[in-house]
């Protein structure tokens, strides 16, 4: 199972309070993680990561236990702790004005 | 026992504003969907209870949010609404070409008969529509691939489409107005488009009466007289009798013709409402006071509504989707300001009440009659 923290607004968006735990098949990557998350929560899509293209949206960043992994390949595996369920795959909405 | 509800659209959420026909005692609801970006909401014409929003931010881009019950309720829909084939380029700020990128939804047009049809005006410019109730869009291309497309270029707000005219007398008959490439209809449902910019000047241009690059702010019409548009452009106040074929100036005594919203009053087709701005350069009302002017007359000869509306040391904007009428009698004129004052008048003009003075920025103020 895999836990995946969401920020603010996509929490209220999702009609979720907490984490959200979702089942990926196999070693769980960014892309794999983030198709369970839309497939579970189609209101999601879009919202992170571009339609089509799959593009991360410019003010999104990935964390995985303390480390910003937003850069690695979207199908590099994630850490055996976030795999495992003991640390959380987070979505951040990076710091800005407005 | 009639009933108007505003739905107001802020920087940071939306709101809902409700009072009897008498429009002297407002309710507040909200925000809702707070600290987002809410460019517009509005009714179906055809079921006052279906509602629609856009909804956006920087972060997570855009939602469309969905009410079937009056705004009791609300349910994201679909929100792919990607360019028809590819996507191509047009004009960036400094002339070279940029490629045609989607940003937000600017404005939503709910057909005037069916409910589950709407039309999204959205940055970068082109129109969309759904027939499932905003689940699916499908863009209507034959706009953006009109042969100018390529050198429309941005305003300073965006590459927008801002304005969704529907004709209640044939609803394949549709205007829709661009900042900065100027109005555009279609006579045949959304297949093909044609500039309507005839008699724009636009002395920022290098050919001032081009078809193409006019910085068009609004286009409002009263539905009994569907061909006669009034225009807020850039500069000039503007009229059309023929559906757009070609434009008058009709400024007049305007302090200042440059300004965002214009509206025409729900049962006197040839009364029109503008809220004039210092300039291009300076968004704020000439002398810090906040003036409606009304025309009685179709424009040329304008007078300032000023009872209620503060007359000194008054800054505030008024952007373009944020002034609308009611259809009461007498009728009803509302209008938000970036400062986050809404503003109503039960009798078209003559006197003014704040409903609430310190929302977020207006973006969007949309009157909907409830009889």
């Amino acid at each position: 199972m895999i836990r995946v923290v969401l920020p603010t607004h996509l929490r209220t968006l999702a009609g979720v309070d907490g984490e959200v735990a979702l089942d990926v098949d196999g070693h769980p990557t960014q892309r794999t993680v983030l198709d369970a998350l839309e497939a579970s929560y189609p209101t999601l899509r879009g919202t992170i990561r571009d339609h089509g293209t799959a593009k991360r949206r410019d003010f999104i960043r990935f964390f995985a236990c303390g480390q910003d992994v937003t850069l690695e390949s979207p199908d590099h595996p994630l850490p055996e702790q976030v795999a495992s369920g003991n640390e959380p795959f987070r979505v951040i909405a990076a710091m800005a004005g407005g | 026992m009639s009933e108007v509800r505003l739905l107001v659209g802020t920087r940071k959420g939306a709101f809902v504003l409700t009072s009897d026909g008498k429009r002297d005692d407002w309710s507040v609801e909200g925000p809702l969907f707070a600290g987002w970006e809410m460019y517009h909401l509005k009714a179906s014409p055809a079921d006052p209870n279906r509602m629609y929003a856009s909804q956006s931010t920087g972060w997570h881009g855009q939602v469309v949010q969905r009410s079937d019950d009056g705004g009791k309720t609300w349910e994201p829909v679909g929100n792919e609404l990607t360019y028809d084939g590819v996507p191509g380029t047009h004009q960036w700020y400094d002339g070279t070409q940029h490629p045609w990128e989607f940003a937000r939804i600017w404005h939503l047009e709910p057909s005037l008969d069916d409910p589950d049809t709407v039309y999204a005006g959205v940055e970068d410019a082109a129109l969309f529509r759904s027939t499932d109730g905003g689940q699916h869009w499908q863009e209507l291309s034959g706009l953006r691939g009109h042969e100018s497309g390529e050198n429309w270029q941005p305003g300073a707000g965006g590459l927008c489409l801002h304005t969704i005219l529907i004709n209640p007398d044939d609803p394949n008959r549709i205007v829709v107005a661009i900042s900065a490439a100027g109005a555009f209809r279609t006579d045949d449902g959304g297949e093909t488009w044609r500039p309507i910019n005839k008699g724009l000047r636009s002395r920022e241009l290098p050919d001032e009466e081009r078809e193409v690059g006019h910085c068009v702010h609004r286009i409002a019409m009263n539905p009994s007289r569907p061909d006669t548009l009034f225009m807020q452009k850039h500069w000039h106040v503007m009229r059309s009798d023929d559906a757009g074929d070609s434009w008058q100036k009709v400024s007049g005594n305007l302090p200042s013709d440059f300004g965002f919203p214009i509206a025409v009053h729900p049962h006197e087709p040839e009364t029109v409402y503008v809220v004039p701005i210092e300039s291009d350069s300076e968004h704020v009302p000439p002398e810090g006071k906040l003036r409606v002017y009304r025309s009685r007359s179709g424009g040329n000869e304008w007078e300032a509504l000023t009872n209620g509306l503060p007359q000194e040391h008054c800054y505030v904007n008024v952007l373009r989707d944020a002034m609308d009428v009611d259809d009461l009698d007498p009728g009803g004129v509302y209008f938000g300001t970036t400062g986050g004052q809404v503003y109503a008048s039960p009798d078209g003009g003559d006197t003014w009440t704040a409903i609430v003075h310190d929302l977020p920025s207006v973006l969007s103020v949309e009157a909907q009659t409830l009889q």
